[in-house]
């Protein structure tokens, strides 16, 4: 597997596994508009990933979907980070506005690209990635405006930000660094990456739900 | 938390006018704005949208017709009851010929 195809599986499963645990909050969101908002990004973050999986389709002589739900574990390319399951508001924002933030950063390094149609995809994305960042950026600011969400938030943080680093390739981590302590105006402490290359054990519960309709269906089955 | 409702205004597309859409609940404008755009905008059928704190909004709702004024409204007015009453009243005095 050349590394194109592997960068483009990187990305992908990012945005799938992410858009899946986003839309764990359907239905259950702070507010129905939050809900709605929320939804939506997760379906926006999914649908980036299935184009990336096309791209990446054509050169592996395979399809979108089989990339999606018929590898192996070890096989997906995910950051720990869009991995973890964590059910509490103040962890899922932390983890949406770095996420967001390292993508950003990813992203502009692709658009870039002496590859045109990397560069035309990351181009793409980043036009809806865009409300993503004001979505995660205005929730980051009300919860560092409250006494309640602020201590929260930062625990969030703290917990999270080994694995933020761990989305990108290491010379892109300094601008990570860089963008997240402006924001927060404040030095983040200086750790170990929990890069790519293994995973959490909460991927297993989730790639297991997530296949379960396609691992039911007859083989050849059509949609 | 505190919220706002906001009243969101839609163009369907260049040239038609502004509809009432419906509402958002938000915590703030900026929160407003985002949560308009996913909800009034996502899925192509907007090409703008107005957001209007309910606040803003002076609203009249009384309207008198002490006088039967019918002939005033926009809709205009049904003359089926009053052209029969008329015919009535005519038949009555001078049968039509034939």
């Amino acid at each position: 597997m050349n590394e194109r195809v592997q960068l483009l599986l990187a990305l992908a499963d990012d945005e799938l596994i992410l858009g899946w645990r986003n839309s764990e909050w359907t239905g259950i969101a702070p507010s129905l508009e939050e809900d709605v908002a929320f939804s939506s990004i997760a379906q926006n973050e999914i649908g980036h990933a299935r184009a990336l999986y096309e791209l990446a389709a054509r050169e592996l002589g395979t399809d979108a979907d089989a990339l999606a739900f018929d590898r192996s574990l070890d096989e997906y390319r995910s950051a720990p980070l869009v991995e973890l399951r964590r059910l509490e508001w103040a962890r899922t924002i932390a983890r949406h506005w770095l996420y967001e933030t390292a993508d950003a950063i990813r992203l502009e390094a692709l658009r870039a690209s002496d590859d045109p149609e990397l560069a035309g995809i990351a181009a793409k994305i980043d036009r809806e990635e865009v409300y993503h960042r004001i979505h995660a950026e205005m929730w980051v600011d009300r919860l560092l405006g409250s006494d309640e969400g602020r201590p929260r938030l930062d625990e969030a943080l703290g917990e999270l930000w080994p694995y933020a680093l761990g989305v990108l390739d290491e010379e892109l981590r300094p601008e990570l660094v860089r963008r997240v302590e402006a924001k927060l105006g404040r030095t983040m402490s200086d750790v170990e990456p929990v890069a790519r290359g293994t995973h959490e054990a909460e991927l297993a519960e989730l790639l297991h739900e997530m296949t379960m309709v396609r691992r039911s269906a007859p083989a050849g089955a059509r949609w | 938390m505190s919220t706002v409702v906001f009243e969101v205004f839609r163009r369907e597309r260049a040239g038609a006018p502004m509809q009432h859409a419906g509402s958002i609940v938000a915590p703030d404008a900026r929160f407003a704005e985002v949560y308009a755009r996913e909800q009034y905008g996502r899925r192509g059928e907007s090409t703008a949208l107005w957001l209007v704190p309910r606040e803003a909004v002076d609203e009249i709702e009384d309207f008198v017709d002490e006088f039967d004024l019918k002939y005033r409204r926009v809709d205009g007015y049904s003359i089926k009851e009053r052209l029969k009453e008329a015919r009535e009243r005519a038949g009555a005095a001078a049968p039509r010929a034939g």
